[in-house]
């Protein structure tokens, strides 16, 4: 059953390998290039499956956008994964109080991605 | 093309964009300008970089870039100071990141980084106690606070039949207990489940005795532990995988059922009265409960301030969009020779002109880039050049945000890496000399952009000792160039050292003397439509400016008659048209001739002449004469039939058809559909200088 994946990052490589994994595997792939443009673009979508987000951004970083989404909005109950580059303890845990839902670390293989979304979406 | 190797290549162009971004924000700390938005650029440029090289397994560049980012880390928050010195090390790890993405790309040498990476190192080591500090704030301890209560468990000789096949590997009773964060983050404990579901065969007992009076119930909060019994899983850390994400949102224990006894560590007591209730989740009927989210969400398009557009999709609309500007020039001419101009058909067409050249101009501008791209990249030359040469330079830029076609900004980067390489290598002087002349030690040059009058104009100008004249023209003579008693005015001087293998250095470097003069950059510049002159004041400086045509696509040319043919001259290189007097022609030799244009002297050429034009007027003194100024050679005059306008016209290009033919730059259409040859001046001046008069090859140009 195809998913639809919001994917939040500024790196034009990362958001294409992140589509190529995604939609090879069946789900529907929107993308955003920062913080606020996933705002924007959620208010657009509504309801999403999953979403997928970096961390490092402009205008708004990944922190700022998981609150944002978790303060009120139609996806405050979405499943939130978090990129990011190694397994920094300290980038999870801020990750996490802010309202992440688990982590994807980079560079991932499609495998690992799959893995994650599984694991915090039916 | 695969898509991996796709993205790779979209990896190399956003590396390019990422370390002028970098770039950028480093030049902005060097002089102090860089708020905490443009360190945080650099930092997500580099780490973005990092990013995507680890997926292609560039592991030399992420090791690199793993270091540079600590630094920047480091600055972002406020633990280290970017003082001066420290910029310095940024600026040449920029460079050398910038490397290590070309050695990604192209193969090559490895590059040297060991230097630049131990003082990286270094700065990050300063900071050592901030590291830790860092390290501190590490996640809590998966366990900690495991107040979990004893309930009972059900284990044993009622293990469902297909659990009583001997195990051969060992399995596991696991208590969860989820807290109302857990839920909070969107985990679901059934995902959870499910997943270990996946490890072995799983027995889930649900363990409601948390549950309260529903009057105390709140909707938020966490009630549920879940008792799951797996077997036949060989590997504790893959069930405590299973758990990465809720760790500290929820109590998890997981022990080892150690064959036929029900002792386990950490036991558990059984707790009478807790009201249990054995249950094997049902997998599938859980998984159709949970709604399936949104399908309206499927249609959603990202809106996008910007595409990427092949270059030759663009090309095509431009060519296209050439021809109908042509198309339209024939009709209109077709019908107005028909009909009376103020006919409302003429005024459609003039509409329908006025439009097209709107069209046109748009087309042309979305070819247009900043010349930023350029720019960027002479930070770094300055500073190589400056480290090489021993000089201490600063570059100053102006006017980056101006925009100019592409084709000219990508033959624009040759030239003005030589110019900048001079103004540093000839044109300051070395520290010493400069406190010596009260100047201050670092020299400053300056490279700046503008439009002006539908051209953009570039200048290079460096703050140093300016043309020395005397030697200039010392060396002229001594070359042979000029004729020692020769009068030279300065600006005359000036440009003796455009002049190939015109070289003032008394030595050899392997900056700017690596046999590419400034003959060379005039040539480049010359070659895109452009002209580059220079000023100088002795012991202030001197400055470099170029003149260049926004587009290569169009050209503003007058078109003039020779015999049965129709030519084009860029009217860039026109200085005026006159009607020659008979006294004012003077032979010169046994076929040239002499223009006298108010007491100067200037070499007069037949156009039909020169290039065998059936039915040419030879006879120039019933001709026109169009005085013409060719950056390498000074003033010619054309002598043509007949000027018939002054129009923009197409540029078609026929060198990948036909060739270079000498005096002929490229080829038009006009209105009347005939094919106008536009004539390159510089050509046709050198072939009358090789011998008066040569006749170029063009009957066969014309001909095919």
């Amino acid at each position: 059953m195809g998913k639809t994946i919001l994917t939040v990052d500024d790196s034009r490589t990362m958001r294409d390998m992140l589509r190529l994994a995604l939609s090879g595997a069946g789900h529907t792939v929107i993308q955003a290039d920062d913080g606020v443009h996933g705002v924007e673009v959620l208010e657009n979508a509504g309801l999403v499956d999953v979403i997928i987000t970096d961390i490092n951004m402009p205008r708004m970083d990944g922190y700022g956008f998981i609150e944002h989404v978790r303060r009120g909005s139609a996806n405050k109950m979405t499943p939130i994964l978090v990129l990011t580059t190694e397994s920094e303890p300290a980038k999870k845990t801020r990750a996490r109080d802010a309202g992440a839902t688990g982590w994807i670390v980079k560079p991932f293989d499609p495998e690992k991605l799959l893995a994650a979304i599984r694991r915090v979406s039916p | 093309m695969d898509p991996m190797e796709a993205i790779k290549q979209t990896f190399f162009q956003e590396c390019d964009e990422l370390l002028l971004a970098m770039e950028e924000g480093l030049i902005a700390m060097e002089n102090g300008e860089a708020d905490s938005e443009m360190i945080n650029a650099v930092f997500r440029a580099v780490h973005s970089i990092k990013g995507g090289g680890g997926a292609f397994g560039f592991e030399v560049l992420v090791g690199f870039a793993h270091i540079f980012e600590n630094v920047m880390d480091l600055i972002r928050s406020d633990k280290l100071n970017p003082t001066p010195d420290v910029v310095k090390v940024l600026l040449r790890a920029g460079d050398k990141l910038s490397d290590h993405v070309a050695l990604a790309r192209d193969g090559g040498a490895d590059v040297q980084d060991a230097e630049v990476k131990e003082e990286l190192n270094k700065l990050a080591g300063h900071s050592g106690e901030d590291e830790d500090e860092i390290g501190g704030e590490a996640a809590p301890s998966d366990f900690d606070g495991l107040a979990f209560f004893p309930v009972q468990i059900d284990i044993g000789d009622e293990a469902p039949a297909f659990l009583s096949l001997e195990p051969e590997l060992p399995s596991w009773r696991i208590r969860f207990t989820p807290h109302a964060g857990l839920y909070a983050k969107a985990n679901e404990p059934y995902l959870l489940i499910r997943e270990l579901g996946m490890l072995g065969a799983i027995e889930v007992t649900p363990d409601l005795s948390a549950i309260p009076e529903l009057i105390a119930l709140e909707s938020e909060q966490a009630y549920f532990t879940w008792n799951v019994v797996l077997h036949n899983c060989a590997d504790r850390t893959k069930i405590e995988e299973v758990f990465e994400f809720v760790s500290g949102d929820c109590d998890l224990d997981i022990s080892e059922i150690v064959p036929d006894a029900v002792v386990v560590e950490d036991v558990v007591e059984e707790v009478p009265d807790a009201p249990t209730s054995a249950v094997i989740v049902d997998l599938a009927t859980a998984a159709e409960k949970k709604p399936a989210a949104a399908a309206a969400t499927t249609a959603v398009e990202v809106v996008k301030s910007t595409i990427r557009v092949d270059l030759d999709k663009v090309d095509r609309l431009v060519n296209l969009v050439g021809e109908l500007v042509i198309t339209q020039a024939m009709l209109s001419q077709r019908i107005l020779e028909t009909t009376s101009a103020q006919s409302t058909i003429g005024t459609g067409l003039g509409e329908l002109e006025h439009l097209l050249r709107e069209l046109q101009e748009a087309v042309m501008a979305i070819r247009t880039q900043p010349v930023k791209s350029v720019f960027q990249r002479m930070p770094r030359l300055v500073r190589e050049t400056a480290a090489q040469t021993g000089k201490e330079a600063h570059l100053e830029i102006e006017g980056e945000a101006t925009e100019v076609d592409k084709t000219v900004i990508e033959r624009l980067g040759e030239p003005l890496t030589h110019m900048i390489r001079n103004a540093i290598d000839h044109g300051l002087e070395s520290p010493e000399d400069r406190i010596a002349a009260g100047k201050p030690a670092e020299g400053t040059v300056k490279l700046s952009a503008e439009h002006r009058g539908g051209r953009i104009v570039i200048e290079v100008s460096d703050d140093g000792r300016g043309i020395n004249r005397a030697k200039v023209r010392e060396k002229a003579v001594e070359r042979g160039v000029i004729a020692a008693n020769a009068n030279l005015s300065d600006e005359e001087i000036d440009n003796l050292i455009f002049l190939p293998g015109f070289s003032t250095a008394s030595q050899v470097s392997n900056i700017s003397g690596r046999g590419v003069g400034l003959d060379v950059v005039r040539r480049n510049i010359n070659d895109l439509g452009g002209r580059i002159t220079i000023s100088s004041v002795l012991g202030k400086g001197s400055k470099f400016s170029l003149t260049l045509p926004l587009t290569l696509a169009v050209l503003d040319g007058m078109i003039v008659a020779v015999g049965d043919q129709t030519f084009v001259l860029p009217l860039s290189h026109i200085v005026e048209s006159l009607l020659p007097k008979q006294s004012d022609i003077n032979a010169f030799g046994s076929t040239g001739m002499l223009l006298n244009v108010r007491g100067v002297y200037v070499p007069l050429i037949s156009v039909g002449r020169l290039l065998n034009v059936r039915g040419a007027n030879y006879d120039v003194t019933s001709s026109v004469v169009i005085l013409v100024e060719s950056e390498g050679i000074g003033r010619m005059a054309l002598a043509v039939d007949g000027i018939i306008g002054q129009r923009q016209v197409v540029i078609k290009s026929f060198e990948s058809n036909i060739g270079h033919i000498d005096g002929i730059a490229a080829a038009t259409i006009l209105g009347d559909g005939r094919v106008a040859l536009i004539l390159d001046i510089d050509g046709l001046v050198a072939g009358c200088r090789e011998g008066v008069a040569r006749p170029i090859e063009y009957q066969q140009a014309a001909g095919a």
